[in-house]
C-alpha cells in the first residue's frame, strides 16, 4: 500500500494554507500505511539564507547550544528553530555544505533530513495525524509540498526509513511501490560518489534523480530516465525548488489520481485525499497514464 | 437477475431511504443494505457525500436501486447480486468486482480493473475506464462509452466487453472465451487475442448490449470484434514464445 500526496499551488492566495491542505490530504490516507509518515514543504525563499532540517532522537541533548557552536565553527551567523525531534538550521547559502559537515562532527547522532534554499522535511514513525500534530505542519505556509504515509516493505520502520527522501538540495521524493533492482542501482550510484543512509529502495530512486539532475538533466528528463533504469513498481511524486513531478511505471498498478484547477495541481493515491480541496467538484480529475511524465514548474 | 425485477425496483414509488455518509458510517449503510429481506419495500436508496469511500454498497443481494451522489473509492458495488447501482460521479479501482447480477452505472470515469472477475450483470461506464478493465471477466457484460486502458480483458473467460472509444496496449492478453467489441483503435492485441469476423449473431448480440446500456446513435457495424485464437488453451512447447 503506502499513501502519497502532493500539492503544487498556482494561486498565491492559497500559500498560507499549504500546510493545512497537505496535512488534510495525508491524514485522509492514514489507513494506507501505519508505519511512518512524512512531509516536505517548500516555503518562501528567505534573503540570503539556506536551511538544513535536522533530526535527533535526543533533541534535549543535541539541539541546545548547537547554533552558537556551529556559528563559531563556520564563522557566519546561524539560527536554529526547534520543533519536537526536528530543527531547522538557517545560515548563509555559501556555507551550507560546511555547515552540514560541521553539524555531523559536533553532534554525530543528528540525522540530516534535507537541505536547500526553501525545503523543510519532517518525518517520524507513527500515523500522519501524530506526525502533522507533532511538527505543527498545518500552520506551515509554502508554494508546494509532498507527503507520504508508509507501509514498510523494503527496509526497517525507522525515522530514516520514512519518506520523503532527500538526496540533493531542495530535492525530495515520495514513492508508492517497490523497486527490484535498487541494489544494483545503489552500487552504481555509490561508484559515482553518492552516499546512502538506509537500505531503502526509495532512497535509491531519490539519489538516481539527484544524479541525473547533477548531470544536467531537468526534472522531466530525469523522471523519464526512471522508466528505463529503475525496475519494479512505482508511483513517484517529486519536488524540486520550483517544480513538481509525477511518474508511474509502465505497469502502473499502484493507484494514482490527479486534479488540476486554475489554483493548484494535486496528487493523491486515492480520490478521497482530494475531496476537501477548494473547487474539487469542478477540477479536471484524471488518472495519470503509465510510463508518462507529468511535471510543473513555477 | 432478470431485467424485469430491476425495472420493478426502479419504478417503485416508495420514498427513497437516504444515507448521508457525513452523518452515518459506511458500515451502517452496508449493514442496512445487507439486512434487506426478500420482498422489502425499501427498494430505492440514496447515498450522499461518499467522498471517495471504499466498498460503498458492496455485497447487496436484493433487487433495489441505489443512487450514489458523488465519487467513490475502491470496490463500489463489489459482489453485487441483483441491485441497480448508479454512481453519479467517478469510481475508484475495482468497481463491480466479482459482480454476480444486476447492474452498475458509473456516470463519470472508472479506475483500474473495473468489473474484474465479474460473473454476471451489466457494468456501464459512461466516461473512460483505466487499465485492466474486465480482467478475468467470467460472464459479466461491460459497456464503456469512452476509452479503456492497457491490459484490459486479460485472461477474460466469458462475457462481453464493449468499448465505444479506444483500447490501450495488450487488449485481451491470454484471453479464453469472452467477446470484445471495440469501436475505436486498439493500441495492440495481447497474446492469443485476434480480430474476428463480425457475424450476424454478433451484430445482434451487440445491438442488445448497446440497448441495455442506453447507448443510442451508434451502430453495431461500427465495431470490430476480438477474441481468442485458442492456441494457448493447452500447453504446447511450440507456443512457448507466445506466453
Amino acid at each position: 500500500m503506502c499513501g502519497i500526496v502532493g500539492l503544487f499551488l498556482k494561486d498565491k492566495s492559497l500559500e498560507p494554507q499549504l500546510g493545512a491542505m497537505l496535512s488534510e490530504m495525508l491524514v485522509s490516507l492514514s489507513d494506507r500505511g501505519p508505519d511512518s509518515a512524512g512531509i516536505a514543504i517548500y516555503g518562501a525563499p528567505s534573503k540570503n539564507e539556506a536551511k538544513i532540517t535536522i533530526q535527533s532522537a535526543k533533541p534535549g541533548r543535541d539541539f541546545p547550544g548547537l547554533d552558537t557552536e556551529l556559528a563559531k565553527a563556520i564563522g557566519v551567523p546561524v539560527s536554529i528553530a526547534v520543533k519536537s525531534t526536528h530543527a531547522v538550521v538557517r545560515t548563509s547559502p555559501d556555507k551550507i555544505d560546511e555547515a552540514r559537515e560541521t553539524i555531523q562532527a559536533l553532534r554525530p547522532d543528528i540525522r540530516i533530513m534535507g537541505a536547500g534554499d526553501v525545503v523543510e522535511i519532517y518525518k517520524e514513525v507513527g500515523l500522519p495525524e501524530a506526525v502533522v500534530d507533532r511538527f505543527d505542519v498545518r500552520k506551515m505556509t509554502g508554494t508546494h509540498g509532498i507527503g507520504h504515509t508508509r507501509m514498510a516493505t523494503e527496509s526497517a520502520v525507522t525515522t530514516m526509513g520514512a519518506h520523503p527522501f532527500s538526496t540533493g538540495a531542495d530535492q525530495c521524493l515520495v514513492h508508492n511501490g517497490s523497486l527490484s533492482n535498487h541494489n544494483n542501482v545503489r552500487r552504481e550510484l555509490i561508484r559515482e560518489g553518492m552516499k546512502f543512509e538506509t537500505e531503502n529502495d526509495t532512497e535509491v530512486a531519490a539519489a538516481y534523480l539527484s544524479s541525473q539532475m547533477a548531470h544536467g538533466k531537468n526534472l522531466g528528463e530525469a523522471l523519464e530516465g526512471t522508466l528505463s533504469d529503475l525496475d519494479g513498481f512505482f508511483t513517484f511524486v517529486v519536488g524540486t525548488k520550483n517544480g513538481f513531478g509525477v511518474v508511474r511505471d509502465p505497469i502502473a498498478c499502484k493507484p494514482a489520481v490527479m486534479a488540476e484547477t486554475e489554483q493548484y495541481v494535486a496528487f493523491g493515491s486515492e480520490y478521497r485525499a482530494l475531496t476537501k480541496l477548494p473547487g474539487i467538484d469542478n477540477a479536471r480529475v484524471w488518472e495519470p497514464e503509465p510510463a508518462t511524465v507529468y511535471f510543473w514548474e513555477h | 437477475m432478470p431485467a424485469t425485477k430491476l425495472s420493478k425496483a426502479a419504478a417503485s414509488d416508495h420514498a427513497s431511504r437516504v444515507f448521508d455518509l457525513d452523518v452515518s458510517s459506511l458500515r451502517e449503510l452496508n449493514q442496512a443494505l445487507h439486512n434487506l429481506a426478500p420482498g422489502s419495500n425499501e427498494t430505492a436508496w440514496e447515498v450522499l457525500h461518499p467522498k471517495g469511500s471504499h466498498s460503498v454498497a458492496v455485497g447487496v443481494d436484493q433487487p433495489v436501486s441505489i443512487d450514489v451522489r458523488g465519487s467513490v473509492g475502491y470496490y463500489c458495488g463489489g459482489m453485487n447480486s441483483g441491485s441497480a447501482i448508479t454512481v453519479h460521479g467517478s469510481a475508484g479501482p475495482g468497481v463491480g468486482e466479482n459482480m454476480m447480477s444486476g447492474s452498475i452505472t458509473v456516470k463519470g470515469d472508472a479506475s483500474q480493473y473495473a468489473g474484474a472477475t465479474g460473473k454476471g450483470g451489466l457494468l456501464v461506464i459512461e466516461g473512460n475506464a483505466s487499465s485492466r478493465c474486465g480482467i478475468s471477466m467470467k460472464g459479466i457484460d461491460i459497456v464503456v462509452h469512452g476509452n479503456i486502458g492497457h491490459m484490459s480483458a486479460f485472461m477474460a473467460q466469458s462475457g462481453n466487453l464493449v468499448v465505444l472509444g479506444d483500447a490501450g496496449d495488450a487488449l485481451g492478453d491470454s484471453i479464453y472465451e469472452a467477446r470484445l467489441f471495440v469501436r475505436g483503435k486498439v493500441d495492440s492485441l495481447g497474446a492469443d487475442c485476434i480480430a474476428k469476423e463480425m457475424r450476424p449473431e454478433h451484430l445482434e448480440l451487440l445491438q442488445g448490449l448497446l440497448d441495455r446500456a442506453g447507448v443510442t446513435g451508434v451502430k453495431p457495424s461500427e465495431f470490430k470484434r476480438y477474441g481468442s485464437a485458442r492456441t494457448l488453451y493447452n500447453f504446447n512447447i511450440d507456443n512457448a514464445d507466445a506466453y
